[in-house]
């Protein structure tokens, strides 16, 4: 269904109504002149992004960076410990039952204990975009991984297949719609944990950059950096939903789809 | 193992004073007591009972997926442990996998024990084009209808050229017209090949046309109530349907249900 906003109508559509916002944005501040400290105009944001753009842009990088390192290490540390969890009932009921009481401390609380473990480098940042991208897809994967059809499980049995050819054939491919919904949570919050770590310590990335912009209160290049976020937030968003559109194309979100392609 | 050979070489599956029982928080709840029954080698028997009655628990003894609590089942004169070999089983849900084709999924049972040959390709082939799916090999089980998945997941059963057939309700789900289809096409597989059958259902007409014994179980706790052996001709066609030999079954069952409170009259 989210793929379908790349059909040409709908982004046509999407297209008109956020370039009326910015009208509306940029009419409103010339309109009524608030503080540019309170609220700059979308051109004045605009032009000191093309001021400095090798700036900004750096700092957006390296932000990416630790998002989709800590995102990556956090999907196969995920699955490995899904797999495990739902191995032994023993496990689950100790691991599982531990992570999710960790689940529920608020996980940017631990991001300065990071700090002194690790640093102010690149760690902390992996780190904690790690810690918080893990926790949905180990939830969704467990999920994912326990909900094959029991019949489709005896009808293994009875053919004499074993444990990891279950693993491999049955099981990790019915998980993996419930992964990439976790996926897609979780490429969020390893965004969130990457400018968390970034507050916290460090001296690069937008999360530094709008910390900075923050004690000279300059504004506008708060905003710059919020637009960046915000854009390339939603473009990795979408590089999962594509991913799994590739790799699940039998999944039934995505048969409507091809249906569509068909009759248009 | 041992070889119960005293009862004839030509019973399939002997079924012996079988009982199971579930644990419950509210204590043990007897599922099946006292179930004897033997099936001969390419006898065709139905299980027909009202929900409840514990016929797929049954099923699921026979398969070996369960351990009965009391009794024992021997196949082919061996006692059971775990599923035995030379077993096909067809389930009320297709259970295909949905990023298989429909010519991978009939393979899955083979790929669980090895790499899949040519001939296991060229017999899966030629099983979907008896059942009518020659052109849906490529096809996934999505892009096809109730029927036709339910086809597929028969010929999966069929590839590995079982001795042994189970089917739980395989056409439960499906509408009248298709049940009728795949009630005929059953009928002439089975026809052709005289695999031991062990059907389940709570169609009563269903398992007299397709039946030589029907076995009646009723429910709490699940028991057999009685056992009819259904002498119409064979091959048998949807014509049988309309004599009144196959009507004195269907009501004889009907009534011994009746009169033992299972369904009204």
């Amino acid at each position: 269904m989210l793929k379908r906003l790349f059909a040409a109508r709908e982004a046509r559509d999407i297209v008109i109504v956020i370039a009326a916002a910015l009208l509306l944005w940029e009419g409103g501040v010339r309109l009524f002149h608030p503080s540019p400290l309170i609220l700059p105009a979308p051109s004045a944001i605009l032009s000191n992004f093309l001021a400095t753009p090798g700036v900004y842009l750096r700092n957006l990088g390296f932000t990416l960076t630790m998002t989709c390192v800590g995102f990556a290490l956090a999907v196969v540390l995920g699955v490995l410990l899904a797999v495990v969890i739902v191995s032994s009932p023993l496990i689950e009921r100790t691991v599982y039952t531990l992570l999710v009481a960790l689940n529920s401390i608020p996980k940017v609380a631990l991001a300065p204990l990071f700090v002194i473990w690790m640093g102010t480098g690149t760690e902390p940042k992996i780190a904690i975009a790690l810690m918080l991208a893990i926790f949905p897809i180990v939830i969704d994967m467990v999920l994912g991984l326990r909900s094959v059809d029991p019949d489709m499980l005896n009808l293994a049995r009875v053919s004499k297949a074993s444990p990891l050819s279950i693993l491999v054939k049955i099981r990790f491919p019915c998980a993996l719609p419930s992964l990439f919904a976790g996926m897609k949570v979780a490429i969020s919050f390893a965004l969130v944990g990457a400018i968390v770590g970034e507050f916290v310590a460090g001296s690069q990335g937008l999360g530094f950059q709008i910390l900075m912009a923050q004690g000279q209160f300059d504004t506008v290049s708060v905003f710059v950096s919020l637009v960046l976020l915000g854009l390339f937030g939603t473009a990795l968003f979408f590089a999962v939903d594509y991913a799994e559109g590739l790799l699940l194309p039998w999944h039934v979100s995505h048969r409507s789809r091809q249906s569509d392609a068909g009759s248009k | 193992m041992e070889i119960g050979s005293r009862r004839g070489a030509d019973i399939h599956v002997a079924i012996q004073k079988v009982g199971k029982v579930y644990a419950s928080p509210r204590g043990p709840v007897p599922a099946l007591v006292d179930v004897d029954l033997d099936i001969h080698a390419g006898e065709f028997v139905s299980i027909v009972g009202p929900s409840g009655c514990g016929k797929s628990t049954l099923l699921k003894l026979v398969a070996g997926l369960e351990e009965a609590s009391s009794g024992r089942i021997l196949i082919e004169g061996h006692s059971l442990g775990g599923p035995p070999d030379n077993l096909g089983v067809v389930f009320q849900r297709d259970v295909l996998l949905d990023w298989r084709t429909i010519l991978d999924n009939v393979l899955l049972s083979v790929e669980f024990r090895g790499k899949p040959t040519d001939r296991d390709r060229e017999r899966a082939s030629a099983l979907l084009a008896r059942f009518g799916l020659g052109a849906f090999e490529r096809r996934f089980p999505w892009e096809l209808s109730g029927g036709m998945r339910q086809r597929a997941s028969i010929c999966r059963a069929l590839l590995t050229d079982p001795r042994l057939l189970l089917m739980d309700e395989p056409f439960g789900a499906l509408d009248a017209m298709t049940r009728d289809d795949l009630n005929i096409e059953l009928a002439r597989i089975w026809q052709e090949t005289r695999k031991t059958l062990l059907f389940i259902t709570h169609s009563i007409a269903e398992a007299v046309f397709l039946s030589d014994r029907v076995v009646m179980m009723g429910r709490s706790p699940g028991m057999v109530v009685d056992t009819i052996t259904i002498d119409l001709p064979r091959p048998r066609s949807l014509v049988v349907r309309e004599s009144a030999d196959f009507a004195h079954y269907v009501a004889r069952i009907r009534h011994h249900f009746a009169e033992l409170g299972i369904v009204k009259e």
